[in-house]
């Protein structure tokens, strides 16, 4: 048969020669190469006290956002919900009372919100359907935890902090780049 | 009885023969699919609707067999009775296309962006017209028309703001009750749907309102933000009412009837004329006989999640398992506090509030 390329090459079966068979150039070419390596650039971090960046695009941990007033932007459209293949949020609407204007963006709101983090697959297509940039994926991992009830993410573990009570926090949790937790110090 | 008369129209090079007297959207309707166009005043079952909204415009490119001429303008096909040869387009005509997408952008003119609020939303006739006939964008750049807030009683909640003003309600009320209330007010840009004097609707028969508004200016006040349209399931039911067919729409999640509408057709019509008790009293699934899940166009948000002619596979693991379940590390339904047993939404009267979910 004729062969596609002339970049084959026969095997050479034949038994090692009592020099060949002591090893003694492969070994030392091995721990050359080894030896070589310690002075590259490390490819690794150390990981607890060193983080790295996270990409812009990243998908991390979702956000329900408020407005600059500290108002839920949510309005519990149920598009997100919709949109998730995972099937991973679900909501609650009620109407805004008088005296609630204060607290909610709209007539309609979220009264109650979970994403269900075990389901979730962070493919960010709740953040793409969202009409009311009310929900954000952030540049954080969700913790990992022991407890398989920990990782319902009701509304008070996803609500970003109202900017007008706590706006350091407010600003930590929109993404300031070099104090946000998670990211490089 | 006298031989009817028979024309022949063509419609988007489509013949069909079609008794004297026919509208051209309803011959177009006998065609069936793309070629009906679409129509957000005229109703087949209301006397008298139509000519308002301008949405059915067609071309008529030859008058009749006897009179060729075509047509100077564009005509509203509801309004336009067809005649012995006459050819009609469309969607095949530019001018056509053109014409619905402007009149979308009127239509769309006052009509606030608040489709994230809106109850009617995934079943909005406006929604799909612009969607499949509209522009992107809007060139208008002032404030929308403002109304002050109108209660029609408990049953039913009037969003003027979003009114398109195609009178539909007004001829339900004439032709369905014996006693309307409610009409419009004021005209041009200040024509309101309001009743005179602050009046509840609640003549029997007046909760078909709200199916046959075509946008979410009528909307049912018991089913208010209860929840999402395309979340529940359309089941087809039905009871002995001595009043009406009692042949409805039940719309659950679960076990649990958030809303009963009437059975609507193709063309977003009702089928049967539902009174207000089948409508708004009877909320739980024991009233009803339930006949079956209602078939939903594909393209409908409705039919999300909707899987039909799946066949499910027969659980196995039991039978691998030596009978032994498998060990659940969680139970959502005691996790989250969504969907609580003890919060049944359906059964509040009107929306929800956060007095409903703190009261625990």
């Amino acid at each position: 048969m004729q062969a596609l390329t002339n970049r084959a090459k026969q095997v050479d079966r034949a038994p090692m020669t009592f020099i060949e068979q002591l090893y003694l150039w492969n070994i030392v070419k091995g721990m050359a190469i080894t030896f070589m390596h310690m002075f590259k650039k490390q490819p690794t971090i150390r990981y607890p006290e060193q983080k790295r960046e996270f990409s812009s695009v990243f998908r991390g941990l979702h956000v329900l956002n408020r407005d600059e007033e500290g108002k839920e932007r949510c309005t519990a459209c149920g598009l997100c919900a919709v949109a998730c293949p995972a099937e991973a949020i679900t909501m609650e609407a009620a109407e805004r009372l008088e005296g609630e204007e204060n607290l909610y963006r709209e007539e309609k709101y979220a009264a109650k919100y979970e994403i269900n983090m075990l389901r979730c697959i962070f493919c960010g297509l709740c953040e793409e359907a969202c009409p009311k940039d009310a929900i954000y994926l952030s540049e954080t991992f969700t913790p990992a935890d022991f407890n398989r009830k920990n990782f319902i993410y009701k509304k008070t573990d996803l609500l970003i902090p109202n900017p007008t009570t706590d706006a350091q926090g407010f600003a930590a949790a929109k993404g300031v780049k070099t104090n946000e937790i998670g990211l490089k110090n | 009885m006298s031989e009817q008369q028979l024309f022949k129209v063509t419609i988007d090079n489509i013949t069909i023969e079609v008794p004297a007297g026919t509208s051209i959207l309803e011959a177009a309707r006998k065609i069936g699919g793309e070629v009906a166009p679409p129509a957000m005043c005229f109703y087949s079952k209301l006397k008298g609707s139509g000519g308002k909204c301008r949405t059915c415009l067609v071309e008529v490119s030859k008058g009749s067999e006897k009179d060729p001429r075509p047509m100077p303008k564009l005509v509203a096909s509801c309004r336009t009775t067809v005649m012995d040869g006459m050819e009609v387009k469309n969607i095949t005509s530019p001018k056509v296309v053109d014409a619905r997408a402007g009149v979308v952008e009127f239509l769309l003119l006052n009509h606030p962006l608040d489709c994230p609020i809106c109850d009617q939303a995934g079943e909005c006739h406006l929604q799909d017209l612009s969607y499949e006939h509209g522009k992107e964008g809007t060139r208008y750049e002032f404030q929308r028309r403002k109304f002050k807030k109108h209660d029609l009683g408990p049953y039913i909640q009037l969003h003027m703001t979003r009114c398109i003003m195609c009178f539909r309600c007004v001829y339900t009320a004439d032709q369905l009750t014996e006693n309307r209330v409610h009409g419009v007010l004021d005209r041009g840009d200040h024509a309101e749907i309001a009743t005179f004097i602050e009046k509840s609707l609640d003549n029997d028969f007046i909760g078909n309102v709200i199916d046959v508004c075509p946008v979410g200016a009528l909307t049912d006040k018991t089913f208010r933000f209860k929840n999402r349209v395309w979340f529940l399931k359309p089941m087809d039911a039905h009871r002995d009412c001595p009043k009406c067919s009692g042949k409805v729409t039940l719309w659950n999640r679960g076990e649990e009837v958030f809303r009963v509408t009437a059975r609507k057709d193709e063309w977003g019509e009702v089928e049967d004329w539902i009174c207000n008790e089948c409508r708004f009293e009877k909320k739980h699934s024991s009233d009803w006989v339930i006949e079956g899940p209602r078939e939903i166009s594909r393209h409908s948000v409705i039919s999300q999640g909707h899987y039909v002619h799946t066949v499910t596979p027969t659980e196995t693991f039991l039978a691998v398992n030596d009978g032994r379940a498998p060990h659940l590390l969680l139970d959502i339904h005691t996790e989250s506090d969504v969907n609580k047993p003890e919060i049944e939404l359906s059964l509040i009267n009107g929306p929800a509030h956060s007095n409903n979910f703190n009261s625990k």
